[in-house]
């Protein structure tokens, strides 16, 4: 099978993160997307491995999980904070910067 | 030349007194006065014991210097604070300390009611120390700080009573317009170390003879700008009138006596600038002429018996002026009008204090009248000083002022006719305005307030005004015996040639006492025969009514300097608002600005910011790609 197929779904799952961070409110839904947008990343770096026959997107693909698995905690962490003291988990309810 | 260690004391010891007086505070409220006495006696001690050791030496040995210690040293400009006293300062330095220490001793019994009299103490002691500093340096900067001293001093002590508006703006009036004198004093500092190198008395005098004359025309100039200021003579003359606003043994001291005949000395000093340089000598004649008329008119509308004594003092110092501008011939006559001066005005000032005192400190010679019977000393002093000023033989004034209208009328072509005239007809009117101010005062029926009670003055009070009264009688004898004053003062001055006589003393002296005698008759016509009105009569001729006015000084002084003035800054204020204030607002505003468009961008919403990274990293991609392209 072509390696440029995985790009392609790896195109179009980044960009579907993308429109979901975007145009989603709930912050759980939000962080779901950039999660996916990560494992898009993962996809494209796998496949450029597998075309230049070495390891180093692997590695990188590697990192980038221990860095969302980081992130994951302290995102939900956030959010749950934000929840309990909110009673909401929209990420425009929490748009207290401004003022 | 001798030196001498003991000059120091002279300025020393009121400098001391003042200091102690001002640290001390309250607690020196009971022996303030006597401090401040002792301290000014004690110089005037120190001042006779120079004077002893003076005589002991022949003439050209008799200046004493003292070098107290290097002031500034920059390569090769040097200048020592050191003190001088020659044949010249020490006639100041006795008249200084004399006259200040009697001041002293009146003013313990007439400021005794005033709570603040220690403070007044203080800064007469300040005002000694300042104006001895200003006759004994030894260099025109040395000279310098004694003059702006003795600026401070009577700025403090006609302020004293500061607590009426009116005395506080005169204070700041009078100290105004000595700074734009003191302005003329710095720039002749200034052209002397540029042309001459120097600022010393000695340096000057030796590099007078190859100095351009325009330079030395400049300095000369410059110098009679600072007499001017200080002695208020003609152009800068206005403040001396408001300056009475001070107590009366101030007045006295500093505005008759002392601080005001510091510009005579000034042009007395530099003799050798102004002997070489004609145009400066003889503007320094026709300020001299002018004021001396000037004065004596103001002196003649006034009610005001210190504002009368005052333009008296204006028109008195015009003639040291005009005889210091003469040159070699009227230096020694400026100086022994400007003692006897001394002695005749501060007493008919302290006379003046006397019948305050006894008056409720009503100053409006129309509401006194017949003291005469109540204060018999006062009225023998200030009659005494009264034939003095008039010129009167044997009184002081003879001696002085004659001789100052002699050698006006004997100087060379028109100049010396219109001189003559100018100082005959000054005679004439100051006999005129000072018969008013005796018959006013003195005679006639008695047109007091209901709560007058007048009353002699205590001993401490007209105790100085018979010493003066006693030199106002002697001293012009005295110095002129033997042409005592001119042979001492001799050395200091370039001899000069044999005088063309237009007319013989006899002459002039008869000349002067006509008009003297015609002055005494109008006077006595207007005031003795005639009812004197308790108001000022306002149906007068606009003569009259201008000379009310001093003569529109403060009119011509608003109009010329301070409406441009006002205008000028009000220019500047608005200049610096819109232009630079702007250019500052603008900057802010621009920042200001700016901020707000982009904060459009930080709307809070987490969704836009992710929104935009996103949009900014595709064209950031885009562009990339656009350039690998």
């Amino acid at each position: 099978m072509d390696a440029a197929n995985y790009l392609y779904l790896s195109a179009l799952l980044f960009t579907i993160g993308a429109v979901g961070v975007v145009v989603r409110r709930n912050a759980i839904v939000v962080f779901m997307c950039v999660e996916l947008m990560l494992n898009a990343a993962n996809l494209a770096f796998v496949t450029f491995s597998r075309i230049n026959g070495d390891l180093n997107g692997q590695v990188v693909a590697f990192f980038t999980m221990v860095v969302a698995a980081c992130e994951v905690v302290v995102g939900l962490a956030i959010i749950v904070t934000i929840y309990r003291s909110r009673r909401s988990a929209s990420v425009d309810d929490a748009s207290l910067l401004k003022r | 030349m001798t030196t001498s260690n003991s000059l120091v004391y002279l300025i020393a010891l009121p400098l001391l007194g003042a200091t102690i007086l001002l640290l001390a505070g309250r607690r020196a409220d009971k022996w303030g006065h006597i401090l401040g006495t002792l301290m000014s006696a004690s110089a005037f001690g120190v001042g006779l014991y120079q004077l002893s050791q003076m005589l002991s030496r022949t003439n050209q040995d008799r200046p004493v210097t003292q070098k107290l210690f290097d002031w500034i040293s920059v390569g090769s400009f040097k200048v020592d604070a050191g003190l001088m006293l020659d044949q010249l300062s020490i006639c100041f330095v006795l008249l200084i300390t004399g006259v200040g220490t009697l001041i002293h001793i009146y003013s313990i019994s007439y400021m005794s009611h005033d709570h603040d009299r220690r403070r007044f103490f203080a800064y007469l002691n300040l005002f000694i120390a300042a104006m001895l500093l200003l006759v004994l340096g030894n260099s025109y900067l040395n000279l310098y700080v004694g003059w702006e001293g003795v600026g401070l001093a009577s700025y403090l002590l006609i302020g004293f009573w500061n607590q009426k508006p009116a005395y506080a703006t005169a204070s700041k009036k009078a100290f105004v317009m000595n700074r734009v004198g003191d302005m003329g004093l710095s720039f002749a500092i200034m052209i002397a170390f540029a042309t001459m190198g120097t600022v010393s008395f000695d340096g000057i005098k030796s590099a007078v003879g190859h100095t351009s004359t325009a330079g030395l025309t400049a300095m000369g100039i410059m110098l009679l700008v600072a007499a001017t200021g200080k002695s208020a003579q003609f152009p800068l003359q206005a403040w001396l009138g408001d300056a009475m606003a001070g107590p009366t043994p101030v007045s006295a001291l500093i505005h008759a006596a002392t601080m005001v005949t510091a510009g005579v000395y000034l042009i007395t000093r530099s003799n050798f600038i102004f002997d070489a340089a004609p145009t400066a000598q003889l503007l320094v004649v026709i300020v001299g002429a002018i004021t001396l008329l000037f004065g004596a008119l103001i002196g003649t509308a006034k009610d005001d018996i210190k504002k009368a004594l005052a333009a008296s003092t204006m028109s008195q110092i015009g003639y040291m002026i005009l005889g210091a501008g003469l040159g070699p011939v009227g230096y020694a006559f400026a100086i022994m009008h400007l003692l006897t001066h001394g002695f005749f005005k501060a007493g008919m000032f302290l006379g003046a204090g006397s019948v305050m005192h006894g008056m409720n400190d009503e100053v409006n010679m129309r509401k006194y009248g017949a003291l005469r019977k109540f204060m018999p000393i006062t009225f023998a002093t200030f009659g005494l000083g009264y034939l003095a000023i008039l010129g009167v033989p044997p009184f002081a004034g003879f001696y002085s002022k004659d001789k100052i209208i002699e050698v006006a009328f004997n100087s060379a072509g028109n100049k010396g006719i219109i001189l003559g005239a100018v100082t005959l007809l000054g005679a004439g009117i100051t006999a005129f305005y000072m018969t008013r101010v005796m018959i006013l005062t003195f005679t006639g029926k008695s047109r007091w307030d209901d709560e007058a009670h007048p009353h002699e003055s205590p001993l401490l009070m007209w105790l100085p005004m018979a010493v003066l009264a006693i030199g106002s009688v002697s001293s012009g004898f005295l110095l002129s015996r033997g042409n005592a004053l001119v042979n001492w003062l001799a050395p200091l001055f370039v001899q000069h040639g044999e005088l063309t006589e237009r007319l013989k003393p006899t002459v002039v002296s008869a000349l002067a006492l006509i008009m003297v005698a015609i002055g005494v008759a109008i006077a006595f016509i207007k005031y003795s025969r005639q009812e004197v009105a308790a108001v000022a009569p306002e149906d007068v001729s606009v003569f009259t009514k201008i000379a009310r006015q001093d003569l529109m000084q403060d009119s011509f002084n608003e109009a010329v300097f301070m409406r441009p003035g006002q205008a000028l800054t009000a220019t500047l204020v608005k200049t610096d608002e819109a232009v630079i204030d702007g250019a500052v607002r603008g900057v802010a505003r621009m920042a200001l600005g700016s901020g707000s468009l982009l904060r459009g961008l930080q709307n809070g919403f987490v969704r836009s910011y992710a929104a935009l990274i996103l949009i900014g990293a595709a064209l950031l991609i885009a562009a990339i790609w656009m350039v690998v392209q």
